[in-house]
């Protein structure tokens, strides 16, 4: 069997059997405790108007061994990351003089509603603003430092280390505030729109067919509570705006850049749609 | 399916399509080969064929990515002054290159137990080898599965 | 080489205990497999050797190759006979030396 044919049989055959495997597997049990002591709510009742009955974290879509990676503080290869962010907090930066520590001093206590209410809505630019960019606008007005360029410059750590300071809190937003509703209807249609050569929408896969398999990879609802996420396959930290474009690329579909409105709008709605879970940053996945 | 069509389509499945037909195919890199693990464990063992037993090797059945794959292991021994495990030898038989880790204990490991994370490039037995302090050796072999994943950015 | 270790060892440990030692320390481990964009060979760059001595004492050590994961994380036993100090190393392919103590009470 020559090798073009052999590629594009396996190609049609992965593309319309890919969602469909029997295998349909339960995600695996919990509870999860971080370090034996953090409760972690990973199940619970969807909002009002989810299209879900009951949000489940990733986790549960995991290997026990990679669970057992996030369970324990000191072995989650992702709290290396957030130890950086919190040297970098204490990090004199920019034309001001001041670390982020100088305004906001113990993070533990300043941050530890943050990570768990983002994004919110910024009357000044009209538009809703996620960790990453909260982080940057401080940057710039206040520290009179260079924003963080998309994943770089240490924006995953301190990313990461602000979010862990609400770890196990619940994650909301508000999106009653401003003109968030907007971006959430935006959000909305870009994660029930098919695209790309694939043909695929996020609810494609995380909404119609989580718990199936893809080849070996198993779906999990596609919630972003644990997000930045230290990902086996990158063996690092990958941030919510990077996983976008990754799945988005999958489909081979053009991607968006990284806090686009596109982007923003689809994290909106996905937190929306996260709501309820515990703070997992930084969770593990594969 | 006329030509263009099969191109186009090979070309916009290009490294999910790929990836599966290397995992078909066999990966074009050069991997261990059987002769390369024997070497190293007759180099190890001190031309000794491992004897089974006392050395037990943990790991998990299916590997969920081959980047991270915990391994354990551990070697029933006094671990006295007179008694020990001295090194064990951990090895991938289809790696590119066999040797994962050499692990040495002393009286002082008070057990000879050991954990750590590996690379698996593909579905493949893992060996440990344990050498004693007299001399003796012994090894285990789990065979692990690693999968390759769907979409996964 | 990149951030901090960790290490964690019970603060104290009754003469005779074996104890369990987790460590843990950022570093990529670049295997020498990977091709860049450009389909050139990516060098090899990795930890090669982690020991862990007590009171000078050798206690576990590894010779680590590229299949070890990136974030190399080890774990094994110490049996406590005294109060002390431990001491890891972490030595890269370029010779740079990592080290990192952290002592133990006798209870």
């Amino acid at each position: 069997m020559n090798r073009n044919l052999l590629i594009v049989l396996l190609g049609t055959t992965s593309l319309y059997s890919m969602v469909s495997r029997v295998a349909l597997a339960d995600p695996s049990e919990g509870p999860l405790f971080i370090d034996g002591e953090i409760e972690m709510i990973t199940r619970t009742e969807s909002v009002d108007g989810h299209p879900l009955p009951e949000v489940i974290s990733g986790w549960h879509y995991r290997t026990e061994s990679t669970q057992a990676l996030e369970a324990d503080s000191f072995e989650n290869p992702g709290m290396l990351a957030v130890e950086e962010g919190e040297v970098l907090w204490s990090t004199v930066e920019g034309s001001e003089g001041k670390s982020c520590e100088s305004c906001h001093d113990d993070a533990a206590e300043s941050m530890v509603s943050v990570g768990s209410s983002y994004p919110k809505w910024d009357e000044a630019s009209g538009k809703p603003l996620n960790i990453e960019q909260r982080i940057n606008m401080c940057r710039v007005e206040n520290m009179g430092a260079e924003p963080y360029p998309f994943d770089k410059g240490g924006q995953k750590q301190m990313t990461a280390y602000i979010k862990n300071q609400s770890l196990g809190k619940p994650v909301e937003i508000d999106v009653e505030e401003g003109d968030m509703q907007a971006w959430w209807e935006r959000g909305k249609e870009m994660y029930y729109t098919r695209t790309g050569q694939l043909d695929l929408s996020c609810a494609s896969c995380h909404e119609r067919n989580n718990g199936k398999y893809i080849r070996a990879d198993h779906l999990s609802q596609g919630n972003v509570n644990g997000f930045p996420t230290y990902r086996l396959k990158q063996s690092a930290l990958v941030s919510l705006h990077n996983r976008f474009r990754g799945c988005i690329r999958d489909t081979r579909a053009e991607m968006p850049d990284a806090f686009s409105d596109d982007l923003m709008a689809l994290e909106v709605y996905t937190t929306w749609r996260s709501q309820g879970l515990s703070v997992e940053t930084p969770a593990v996945r594969q | 399916m006329n030509k263009s069509k099969r191109q186009f389509l090979s070309r916009t499945l290009g490294v999910s399509a790929g990836m599966a037909v290397t995992a078909l195919l066999g990966s074009s890199r050069a991997l261990a080969s059987v002769e390369d693990v024997q070497k190293a464990v007759d180099e190890f063992s001190g031309g000794k064929t491992p004897a089974e037993g006392v050395v037990t090797l943990t790991t998990p059945e299916i590997a969920e990515n081959g980047n991270s794959v915990p391994i354990s292991v551990s070697v029933d021994s006094p671990m006295s002054e007179d008694d020990y495990v001295e090194s064990v030898m951990i090895l991938a038989e289809d790696n590119p290159s066999a040797l994962v880790a050499t692990f040495h204990f002393s009286p002082a490991s008070g057990e000879a137990v050991a954990s750590t994370r590996m690379r698996l490039a593909r579905t493949q037995n893992v060996l440990a080898v344990a050498k004693m302090s007299n001399g003796d050796v012994y090894s285990a072999t789990n065979n692990i599965k690693v999968t390759i994943g769907g979409c996964g950015g | 080489m990149a951030a901090k270790p960790r290490v964690k060892i019970p603060k104290s440990a009754a003469a005779g205990d074996i104890i369990t030692v987790k460590t843990l320390i950022s570093h990529k481990m670049e295997s020498g497999q990977r091709k860049d964009g450009d389909g050139n060979p990516i060098p090899r760059d990795i930890i090669n050797t982690f020991t862990c001595t007590f009171n000078g004492k050798p206690v576990f050590s590894c010779d680590m190759d590229p299949a070890v994961s990136a974030n190399p994380y080890f774990e094994f036993k110490a049996k406590i006979t005294e109060a002390g100090t431990f001491t890891f190393t972490w030595v890269d392919d370029a010779g740079e030396v990592t080290e990192m103590t952290k002592d133990i009470a006798l209870k």
